[in-house]
C-alpha cells in the first residue's frame, strides 16, 4: 500500500485546535499531522474528548483549525470560505452517529437534498437516488420518512446521502455507535463496499475498535488531541507501541491478560511467567515444546489468543516456565529467536 | 327562565356567529403571517445564528415580553388611537381585529422562535457539510423541519383567539361573547349563554381537529 509518491486525499499539517471557555484554554488538537491515502479506510480511535471528532470537522471545515491547515486533494480546505467552502464540502460526504436525516422529507428527498445544492438536473437526480438506493438495499423505501426506519436503515439513508454527489472522501463520525452489533457489522460491510465498488477514500472516527478491526486498513490511535501512534492496522494490532494503544487492541483482542487476570493466573502459577508474541510465521516448527525439550524445561499455557487480519496470524502466549533458574534463562533466550518475548512482572 | 324571542334572537346569533369568524379568521392569517416573521427575525438575530445582532434581538424580545402579559382587554382599549387610524372606528368586529391581531402575532412569534431553535442542530449541520449555504439551511432545512410543531402552535392560537373574541364583544366588537354577555349574561339567560358555549366549544373542536390533522401530515 505504497502511496507516498502519489498526493494524499487528506493532509493534516500540524494542526491545533484551541477552545478558550471562561478564559481558560483547552487545546482539542495538538499539533496533528497526518496523510489519509487515496483508497484508504483510515480509522481514528480515541477514547471521548481525545480530539477524533474536532479533527473529523476540520476536513470539511465545520470546525476551522487555530493553527494548522488542512488539505483534501490540492485544495487548503480549512482556507476556503463562503461560496468556493460550499462547493468543496459538496464533493466530500459526511455520515454521522444520529443520523441526521430530515425528518419532513421522505428517503428519496433526502438522497435528493444533496444533488439539488449541486445543482443536479431532476433527471440525474432520480437516475442516482434510484442507484444509491439499490446499491444500500432500500429501493422499496423510497416514499417512506425517517421516521418510519429503523437505526440501521437510517444509517444505510445517511451513506446513500452522502454518497450522492459522487464524493472522493467520505468521512464517518461515530456511524456506527448508535446501532446493535448486528446493524453495526451490516453498516461497517456497508462501508467497506462504498470503498472498493465506488473507490470512495473513508476517514473514520470511532471508539470502538471492532468496527476499526472490521474495515480499516490504517489506524490512528488519539489521545488527549495528539496522534500518539498510526500505522498500516496490522501493525496497530500485532504491535501496538503505546500503552493507550495496547489498551484499545486487548478491548477486543484477548491475546495479553489484563491485571485482574494476571492476577488470578498468579495465584496458581508461581514460576517464571513470560509473554510470547508471534507474527507472521512461515514454518510450522514447534518451537515451544522443542526448546522445553531441548532445556529440560516444563511450561503452562496460562493464557494467549492468536487473530488475523490482511490474512496474517499474529497473537501472544503468556507462558509459565518450570524449571532451576539456569535451564529457563536458556529457555528463554532460545525462544527470544523465535518470538518476541516480555517477562511478565507483578503488574500487566 | 324567562321566554326569549326566538324570531329575534337567531338572526342574532347568526351575525354573531359570522362576526367571531370574521374577527377570528382574518386576525388569524395576519397574525400567522406577521408572527411566523417576526419569529423568524428573533431566530435569526439570535447570538450565533445567521443575522446574529444582539440589539435587534434584544429590542424584539424585550417588545414580546412587554406586550404578552397585559390583559387583552386593557391592551384593546389602549391602542383605541392606533385602531381608529387603522380602520376608522374603534368599535364593531372590524376594529376588534387589529388588537387581537397584536395579541396573537407577538404569540405565533413566541411559538415560532422556540420551534426554530428546537430544530435538531444535527440536522442543520448535515445541511452545512452537504455544502448549503446559511440562508440554504434556514429556508430547505430549519423552516421545513419547524413546521410540524409550528402547526401544532398555530393551533393554539386558534384556538385562543376564539376565546378573546368573546373578551372583545365586551368592549364593543360583536361576535358571540358580546352577545353572550349581553342576552344572556346581563338578562340573566342561562339558555343562551347555554347556546353560545356549546356553539364555542363546537368551534374550538372543529378547529383542534383541523390543526391536528394538517400537523400530523406536515410531521409524518
Amino acid at each position: 500500500m505504497s502511496t507516498t509518491s502519489r498526493q494524499p486525499a487528506i493532509r493534516f499539517e500540524n494542526v491545533w485546535k484551541t477552545f478558550t471557555h471562561k478564559g481558560r484554554q483547552s487545546h482539542a488538537l495538538q499539533d496533528v499531522s497526518l496523510d489519509v491515502a487515496p483508497g484508504d479506510i483510515f480509522g481514528i480511535v480515541g477514547y471521548s474528548g481525545a480530539g477524533k471528532s474536532t479533527l473529523l470537522r476540520t476536513v470539511n471545515a465545520l470546525e476551522r483549525p487555530t493553527k494548522g491547515r488542512v488539505f483534501v486533494g490540492e485544495t487548503e480546505i480549512s482556507a476556503l470560505h463562503g461560496p468556493k467552502l460550499y462547493a468543496q464540502r459538496q464533493r466530500i460526504g459526511m455520515v454521522f452517529q444520529q443520523f441526521n436525516l430530515l425528518r419532513s422529507r421522505t428517503v428519496y428527498k433526502n438522497i435528493a437534498y444533496p444533488m439539488k445544492l449541486a445543482g443536479y438536473s431532476q433527471e440525474q437526480i432520480l437516475d442516482r437516488a434510484e442507484e444509491l438506493l439499490d446499491f444500500v438495499g432500500l429501493s422499496d423505501k423510497a416514499l417512506s420518512y425517517p421516521s418510519q426506519l429503523s437505526g440501521g436503515q437510517k444509517q444505510r439513508v445517511g451513506i446513500a446521502r452522502a454518497l450522492a454527489t459522487q464524493p472522493e472522501i467520505l468521512i464517518s463520525d461515530e456511524a456506527t455507535s448508535a446501532l446493535d452489533p448486528q446493524t453495526t457489522t451490516e453498516v461497517l460491510d456497508l462501508l467497506e463496499r462504498v470503498n472498493q465498488e465506488y473507490g470512495v477514500t473513508i476517514l473514520m472516527v470511532t471508539h470502538e475498535m471492532d468496527a476499526v478491526r472490521a474495515i480499516a486498513n490504517r489506524i490512528a490511535v488519539m489521545e488527549n488531541g495528539r496522534v500518539v501512534e498510526h500505522g498500516s492496522a496490522y501493525q496497530v494490532f500485532s504491535s501496538p507501541s503505546t500503552p493507550i494503544a495496547a489498551r484499545f487492541v486487548s478491548s477486543l483482542l484477548q491475546h495479553v491478560p489484563d491485571v485482574k487476570t494476571l492476577e488470578a493466573i498468579r495465584k496458581v502459577h508461581r514460576g517464571r511467567l513470560v509473554q510470547l508474541h508471534v507474527e507472521n510465521r512461515e514454518t510450522n516448527d514447534p518451537f515451544l515444546s522443542r526448546t522445553a525439550r531441548k532445556h529440560d524445561v516444563d511450561f503452562n499455557i496460562v493464557y494467549g489468543g492468536v487473530s488475523e487480519l490482511e490474512g496474517r496470524l499474529f497473537g501472544s502466549l503468556t507462558v509459565e516456565l518450570l524449571g532451576s533458574e539456569a535451564q529457563v534463562d536458556a529457555a528463554v533466550a532460545e525462544l527470544g529467536r523465535v518470538a518476541q518475548v516480555n517477562e511478565v512482572t507483578g503488574h500487566a | 327562565m324567562r321566554e326569549i324571542n326566538l324570531e329575534a334572537f337567531l338572526p342574532r346569533l347568526g351575525d354573531a356567529v359570522f362576526e367571531t369568524l370574521l374577527m377570528v379568521s382574518v386576525s388569524f392569517v395576519l397574525a400567522s403571517v406577521l408572527g411566523v416573521l417576526l419569529g423568524l427575525l428573533l431566530y435569526a438575530t439570535r447570538p450565533g445564528n445567521l443575522l446574529q445582532n444582539r440589539p435587534v434581538f434584544a429590542v424584539l424580545n424585550l417588545l414580546i415580553n412587554i406586550i404578552r402579559p397585559i390583559p387583552f382587554l386593557i391592551i384593546a382599549v389602549s391602542i383605541i388611537p392606533l385602531t381608529r387610524a387603522i380602520v376608522g372606528t374603534s368599535i364593531g368586529p372590524v376594529a376588534a381585529i387589529i388588537p387581537l391581531t397584536l395579541v396573537a402575532t407577538v404569540a405565533v412569534a413566541r411559538i415560532a422562535e422556540s420551534n426554530l431553535v428546537a430544530v435538531d442542530p444535527g440536522t442543520i449541520e448535515a445541511g452545512a457539510a452537504m455544502g448549503a449555504s446559511p440562508v440554504r439551511v434556514l429556508f430547505t432545512i430549519v423552516i421545513p423541519e419547524a413546521l410540524g410543531p409550528l402547526t401544532l402552535g398555530l393551533t393554539y392560537i386558534l384556538v385562543a383567539l376564539v376565546d378573546s373574541t368573546a373578551v372583545a364583544g365586551v368592549i364593543g366588537g360583536g361576535g358571540l361573547g358580546d352577545l353572550a354577555m349581553r342576552y344572556g349574561y346581563q338578562r340573566f339567560d342561562w339558555f343562551v349563554v347555554g347556546v353560545i358555549v356549546v356553539i364555542l366549544i363546537v368551534l374550538v373542536q372543529v378547529a383542534q381537529w383541523l390543526g391536528n390533522v394538517i400537523a400530523r401530515k406536515v410531521m409524518h
